[in-house]
């Protein structure tokens, strides 16, 4: 369909006033750094439209055309602002030799129906620049991070050194700070403790209760469903209100009655606070698994006399695997991000990550929580690589096409 | 084989056992199988979030320290008239002076000072002063106490304060919930909250409505997002989706401390429009620590949860049923707004009932970028636990915020069902 669209060259009337429209945005880029916006906006609209003019008329060489604007921009951008400059002047002569020619050569109709008019040409592609924008609302929070935890100095915004891409300006001593300062260790090491062993526990009851719930005969399936689901639904901050009042009392009964250790006691009040938190991810995902598997497998297997144990470890968990790793996953990034019920439940000793990055964020602001945001950036893509890979996977063994 | 089984009667199994009970035995072995291996999980969310979340309903309305403290004076004050306008007689102070020696003793009158301070303000100091003094009293050598109580604090001699520690007698109050609603419990019925502190309806109002407005903003981010990734080509909305998963799988705070850091007064979104020069240099935008911060923020945090159910559902809106209304003449909104809108509503619906849902209980999120202006109900619920310590209180307000989550989560059940519910 869409190479059968026939292109043609527009005229100059419409591809020059479009090149100098962006042109003026660029030069509005350009003349705030220099001191006038304005003046910005107007040489740059003039110039790249004089520059589309003569690519059209005078030049007509497309590969040409295109060096020149590369280098030429280039050259003007290190003349402008240094190293920076030279990378924003590349980046933007290779956009506007791809776009003054995309437009005269009217290859942007290429990839649409042949009957759509200019209009319609323009509100797809508008559209498209209105999805870039969201997509970049999405993710700039994200990006602004990363650079910012390399910050030489202890600001939380962009040195003059950053944006010359100076060494000087960059440095490691959030991290180094990070890692050596005890209040962060501590916190860190506590996430490490009580993240694995929520996990673990929501993990094993969680897929047991999945292949109950899985049988065809459950009587009052929805209600348990139900109460199952309920801690993902219920806000956090009544759960964490909730708990607060019961946990206290049952510490003070562990305390007091039986004699337990007060810090053992708190990592168990959070452990089981956080397991709770993650059993509905871990059911949710694992249900989902097992709504493909094919159940004459089980069959098979104690048909050939295997016991429902031995049946369950060598066919079923084999096949089920990925969901249950998934729903794992999901667990344990909910214990490790969790703030508000280990705010409410756990005492200073048990200082998770995200409490004290809390703590930081409210009043002694400090740019290692950036380092540690880039650390926790660096985890949840690893930890959406690894479940990526395994729904794939888990596809593949259902024998569906991985899509 | 068919005459057979007619005149042996009912069908038996192998073992010689009718068939239909040798089912319903196996069916019965089939749900009994099921149960136990749901069993434990049940047991486990049951006590560890259901007995927590009713031992909080329990407290918004408990109200057992008044008897506690003073079991005797609760039992004379029975007798006592509160209509009349009199003292009460000598046997209420009789009694009202021998539970607070055992009171002061414990150190509980304090407590209940406090409490009793939540309705009137002033009568927590009445209890602490007049504690120190009836500690050196001897409940047999020193009665009659009438005089002595009222010379001790002239506070006792006032009607006003017996018939608020009448009123609050009861071991089950309606108190709290009406003080979450801008009301009071006073001995003449329920009246309104002096003005200066009727905040917590217009709190609840602030929360809906912006609740409200982030999910409106979530529905106009998402649903272009949403178009444009169900109708490219898998490999690229695949590529895309990356930009959609990325948040939602980055941790919360890391996602609230970059919003701190671009709306800060120093922030980066700030001195790139001073640098443009679209925002003078000492008037930088004010969008953080208020509702404009808080908004922001969480449209970015919660837009995710808006995107996915939207794409799932466009995904499956056939593209032959636009084409064939376009085919047929209708122009571009028609098409849209008759036949694509229509289609796309169950996903809209989902996803705006679940962002409203995790909205409108957020409370991380408000209390950094949400200074005074821009905070939510939730943060006046960790308000009363950790530093007013009114539990009691905090507990009725968390209940009601739950009975609207969830009665929206059963419209959530009836429109999409939990069982629909899907990650990532």
């Amino acid at each position: 369909m869409a190479a059968l669209t026939p292109i043609s060259r527009k005229p100059l009337s419409m591809v020059l006033p479009t090149v100098a429209a962006a042109g003026g945005f660029l030069g509005m880029f350009v003349g705030a750094g220099q001191g006038s916006a304005l003046l910005g906006i107007l040489i740059g609209a003039a110039l790249m439209a004089a520059l589309a003019w003569v690519y059209i008329t005078v030049l007509d060489n497309e590969r040409v055309a295109r060096w020149i604007t590369i280098l030429g921009m280039g050259v003007i951008g290190f003349l402008f602002a240094g190293f920076t400059g030279l990378i924003v002047g590349l980046l933007a002569g290779w956009f506007f030799a791809f776009f003054i020619f995309w437009l005269y050569e009217g290859r942007y109709r290429q990839r649409l129906l042949p009957y759509l008019t200019g209009q319609q040409v323009f509100g797809h592609y508008l559209f498209r620049v209105i999805c870039g924008a969201i997509f970049v609302f999405l993710i700039t929070p994200i990006l602004v991070v990363l650079p910012l935890s390399f910050n030489a100095q202890d600001f939380f915004t962009f040195t003059p050194e950053m944006l010359r891409l100076d060494p000087e300006g960059y440095s490691l001593k959030h991290y180094r700070d990070f890692f050596t300062n005890n209040e962060w260790q501590r916190s860190f090491k506590n996430s490490l403790i009580i993240a694995p062993i929520a996990t673990i526990i929501s993990v094993s009851l969680g897929t047991l209760a999945a292949i109950g719930l899985s049988q065809s005969h459950v009587p009052g399936r929805r209600a348990i469903m139900g109460i199952l689901i309920s801690p993902m639904i219920v806000p956090l901050i009544i759960s964490a209100t909730g708990m607060f009042f019961f946990y206290s009392d049952i510490g003070r009964f562990m305390e007091g009655t039986l004699g337990m250790d007060k810090n053992f006691v708190g990592y168990i009040k959070v452990v089981l606070a956080h397991a709770v938190l993650g059993i509905p991810f871990v059911i949710i995902t694992v249900t989902a698994t097992l709504v493909g598997f094919d159940r004459s497998l089980t069959r098979a297997a104690a048909n050939m006399g295997a016991g429902p144990v031995r049946t369950f470890f060598k066919i079923q968990m084999p096949l089920i695997l990925p969901g249950v790793i998934s729903g794992g996953l999901f667990a344990f990034i909910t214990s490790f991000d969790e703030v508000v019920v280990v705010l409410f439940v756990g005492s200073a000793s048990q200082k998770t990550l995200p409490w004290q990055m809390f703590t930081g964020l409210r009043e002694q602001i400090s740019p290692t929580i950036l380092a540690v945001a880039t650390i926790l950036v660096v985890i949840s893509i690893a930890l959406l690589t690894t479940v990526e890979l395994l729904r794939r996977r888990s596809e593949r063994l259902r024998g569906l096409s991985p899509a | 084989m068919t005459d057979a089984s007619q005149n042996a009667g009912p069908m038996l199994a192998a073992d010689g056992t009718p068939l239909k009970q040798s089912l319903a035995r196996s069916l019965r072995r089939q749900k009994l199988r099921a149960l136990l291996l749901i069993a434990p999980l049940l047991l486990f969310v049951l006590f560890s979030f259901i007995i927590p979340i009713a031992s909080m309903l329990f407290r918004s309305v408990e109200n057992g320290i008044v008897e506690k403290t003073l079991p005797l004076t609760v039992v004379a004050l029975e007798n006592w008239d509160e209509k009349s306008g009199e003292l009460p007689d000598e046997a209420v102070y009789d009694a009202f002076v021998n539970d607070m020696i055992v009171a002061v003793a414990e150190k509980k009158h304090t407590r209940l000072g406090s409490r009793l301070n939540y309705e009137e303000p002033g009568i927590s100091s009445l209890f602490r002063k007049s504690g120190r003094k009836i500690r050196k009293w001897d409940p047999e050598a020193d009665a009659p106490f009438k005089e002595k109580l009222i010379d001790a604090d002239k506070g006792w001699g006032d009607v006003e304060n017996w018939r608020v520690i009448k009123t609050h007698s009861r071991n089950v109050t309606p108190g709290y919930f009406l003080a979450a609603v801008d009301l009071r419990l006073t001995p003449d019925g329920v009246a309104a909250q002096p003005e200066d502190k009727q905040i917590l309806v217009k709190l609840f109002g602030r929360t809906l409505f912006m609740s409200l407005i982030i999910t409106g903003s979530c529905i106009l981010l998402a649903y272009p997002v949403s178009y444009l990734l169900a109708n490219l080509p898998m490999r690229v909305s695949n590529m895309l989706m990356i930009l959609v998963l990325l948040p939602f799988w980055t941790s919360l705070l890391v996602r609230t401390s970059a919003w701190k850091v671009m709306l800060q007064q120093q922030g980066v979104i700030n001195e790139t429009l001073v640098w443009l020069g679209l925002v003078a240099d000492d008037a930088r935008l004010v969008i953080i620590n208020n509702q404009i911060g808080t908004i922001v923020a969480m449209t970015h945090i919660l837009l995710p949860f808006m995107i996915l159910p939207m794409y799932s559902v466009m995904q499956t809106i056939p593209p032959s049923y636009t084409r064939a209304a376009k085919s047929m003449g209708a122009t571009n909104w028609t098409t849209f707004w008759r036949i694509y809108f229509p289609q796309s509503i169950p996903g809209i619906g989902a996803g705006s009932i679940l962002v409203f849902i995790l909205a409108i209980g957020y409370y991380i999120t408000p209390e950094i970028v949400g200074g005074t202006k821009g905070v939510f109900i939730s943060n006046r619920i960790a308000y009363h636990i950790s530093s007013s310590l009114n539990w009691g209180l905090a507990a009725a307000l968390g209940t009601i915020l739950l009975a609207v989550v969830m009665l929206l989560y059963w419209c959530y059940d009836k429109i999409v069902g939990i069982d629909n519910v899907k990650l990532g």
